[in-house]
């Protein structure tokens, strides 16, 4: 069907669609399996191992430091005085930051129709757990008493002693939890049909049996989809307060305080749009690379690149928007404490890392206002590593240049990390990594059945238009109210 | 009776149960989604019932063309919300109020306000979870063995194929009549399937 079906498509996108099509090159249905799937079937490639060693190692320094940490206590990181959150709250909440973005892309672009999420919402779904488990390491490991972290979670126990829920970080617990498990069975559900793809592809008894079990027998049943895609929209539905709701509860953890600095009403916000700034920052790193490494250029394309850019554009901006706010309000409110904390922030022993804020988050995305520039691979490239250098020193900055100098002169001081701090978070890059190249190697990437479904030719109607004859051959006509486009 | 219920119940799912000389039903091949729609509403208005249509990816308008209703899994979600946001405020009520009170800074043990984050993400929590657990059972998944899976031809289902199956189950199956119908619709391969039960 591929030249007549390409004239189709052509005239049909001219007919009905303003916009270029969201599938280049004019690929089959076997085209898309064919490029996405192959990734997972072909032996594996000497620099799928180059890389997944690397990542091991990361992952092991930090299984390494986390057993240190373990053994010695919490002494070892660089904690002082008054600054009694240091890198595990930086790196906790950078963490799931990233993550929003899969979900944004996941849940609220499907409710907004925006269609051109299908080429990069399975990676970018996989990203966000993969952040999410990193994030999770750190409540983790940060309670200093790590016996007692079960006394997070309500589990009835011989002391007949609950959790309080008038903290909000007891608060956190439950909401990350519940976004790391919803964001998990979204994905899965996503993926069944693909995976049944990879299962009638398989040609040895062992990968049938292991894609026929976690395909669920699933064969494309027209009474299937009906469920299933009511399903996937109240999966959406459920996962966008969701979303918003996670980096909200996060900002709770300092807005709730009395902390100069951390006591402000427009965290919430402020903190779901760094997010997702800091999130399709991210997508735009990985989906880079990957488009580069697998060939799925035409499925995503350097519009759904552009797209990413103008939303990291639109992101950035808010973000901006509320670091100057805050100061403003700062010295409207009158009070001297919060004052005092905001200057500080700009000209005091941390101003460096204000400034390297300031200049990756707000500075830096103002270029993607030119087209070109928004346009060219390398240099959104080195943009999105700058957003995520930016976002992570955001969370710096909150945290330790607001605690550093509290209320109290005398117990001022200056926090450092120290090596053990440092390794841990470059560890994580190495859990990130390994579970990422796991993912790229094992499962598909690319939502197939959806990339196919949004292509000219899966609707129907587009056969009608183009004027084949089939329609006339046969003695079933179709009634009127089917007519009706889309 | 109960086992009548089951086998309607069952064929909501697109289960079948296998008739006379083990034969499960007739398979079709159409050509693209757009001859699969056609036929699929040419079948339903036939007047047969126990038949799907399977594809790579959900078609526009098959449900209707099909005659198939909404699917109820919203209540399910609806139903699950409900437990979740019931247990939210039992649990923080009972733990903070009944089990453990503990006066900090002369709060109430419980109130509304702080509980309502864990309302929330409870609510959405068993929302979700009942939605897939719900889908899962709508469509009796999983279900690893199918008839179905016999044919060569119908691995191609999550390809690039699309097929029309027509169950031996119906009341006006017939084992002439029925793929004649499908080969006069455009029909390009026409199989029957036969449940034998045997691993493949």
């Amino acid at each position: 069907m591929s030249t007549a079906s390409t004239e189709k498509t052509l005239a049909y996108t001219a007919d009905f669609h303003d916009e270029a099509p969201l599938v280049t090159g004019d690929l089959t249905f076997h085209d898309i399996t064919e490029i996405v799937s192959v990734h997972t079937e072909k032996k594996t490639p000497l620099a799928w191992y180059g890389a997944f060693s690397l990542a091991l190692s990361g992952l092991m320094i930090m299984i390494i430091m986390i057993a240190y940490l373990f053994w010695n206590g919490t002494g070892v990181w660089g904690l002082n005085n008054p600054v009694g959150w240091g890198y595990a709250i930086v790196n906790f909440v950078f963490w799931v930051g990233i993550g929003h973005a899969g979900t944004l892309i996941s849940a609220i672009l499907f409710l907004f129709r925006q269609q051109w999420r299908t080429g990069i919402n399975r990676s970018a779904e996989a990203m966000t757990i993969f952040a999410v488990i990193c994030a999770l390491v750190f409540p983790g490991i940060h309670v200093g008493r790590i016996w007692a972290a079960y006394w997070m979670l309500p589990i009835p126990n011989q002391m007949d002693m609950w959790p309080q829920f008038k903290s909000p970080l007891l608060w956190d617990v439950f909401a990350v939890s519940t976004y790391f498990t919803v964001s998990l069975v979204f994905w899965y559900v996503g993926m069944i049909p693909d995976i049944a793809t990879l299962r009638d592809r398989a040609t040895s008894k062992i990968r049938r049996r292991v894609m026929g079990v976690l395909s669920m027998g699933w064969t494309g049943a027209n009474r299937h989809w009906r469920n299933y895609e009511k399903a996937y929209l109240l999966l959406a539905a459920l996962a966008t307060p969701l979303v918003l709701s996670v980096h909200s509860v996060v900002s709770f953890d300092f807005a709730v305080s009395i902390v100069p600095g951390w006591h402000t009403t427009i965290f919430p916000p402020y903190f779901v749009a760094g997010a997702i700034f800091s999130g399709f920052a991210m997508v735009v790193t990985l989906a880079i690379v990957a488009r580069h490494v697998y060939a799925v250029k035409n499925i995503v394309t350097i519009d759904h690149l552009e797209k990413m850019n103008i939303i990291i554009l639109l992101t950035g901006s808010i973000v901006g928007f509320a670091y100057i706010t805050e100061f403003f309000i700062a010295w409207y409110s009158g009070v001297q404490y919060e004052q005092y904390a905001f200057t500080n922030r700009m000209f005091g022993p941390y101003a460096w890392a204000y400034w390297t804020m300031m200049s990756c988050n707000l500075f830096f995305p103002q270029f993607f206002w030119i087209k070109k520039l928004r346009r060219s691979i390398p240099f959104m490239f080195v943009i999105s590593i700058l957003v995520n250098v930016g976002m992570w020193f955001e969370r710096f900055v909150i945290v330790v240049s607001s605690l550093h100098r509290d209320y109290l002169p005398s117990s001022w001081d200056y926090y450092t990390p120290t090596i053990v701090d440092i390794l841990t978070f470059v560890g994580t890059f190495g859990l990130f990594f390994t579970l990422y190249l796991l993912f790229l190697r094992f499962l598909p990437q690319v939502a197939m059945s959806e990339v196919k479904g949004v292509m000219p030719q899966a609707d129907p109607h587009f056969y009608d238009h183009a004027g084949d004859g089939h329609v006339a051959e046969h003695s079933v006509e179709v009634s009127p109210e089917n007519e009706q486009p889309n | 009776m109960l086992n009548q219920l089951a086998t309607q119940v069952k064929a909501t799912m697109g289960i079948y149960e296998a008739q006379d000389d083990d034969v499960y039903g007739v398979l079709a091949e159409f050509a693209h989604p757009g001859e699969l729609l056609r036929a699929a509403k040419a079948v339903h208005e036939e007047g047969y019932s126990h038949f799907d249509t399977h594809s790579p990816f959900p078609i526009h308008g098959m449900d209707k063309a099909m005659g198939l209703g909404n699917s109820i899994i919203g209540w399910i979600t609806f139903g699950g919300g409900i437990a979740g946001l019931s247990l939210a405020t039992w649990m923080q009520w009972w733990m903070g109020e009944v089990s453990y009170p503990i006066n900090i800074s002369g709060k109430p043990f419980f109130a509304v306000e702080p509980s309502i984050p864990v309302m929330f993400e409870l609510t959405i929590l068993f929302a979700a979870l009942l939605t897939v657990a719900g889908m899962f059972a709508l469509n009796g998944l999983p279900r690893p063995y199918n008839p179905l899976f016999y044919s060569r031809e119908f691995l191609r289902v999550t390809d690039d194929a699309f097929f029309l199956h027509i169950a031996a189950s119906d009341k006006q199956f017939d084992m002439e009549a029925t793929p004649q119908m499908l080969a006069d619709m455009g029909a390009s391969h026409i199989e029957s399937i036969r449940d034998t039960g045997e691993e493949d």
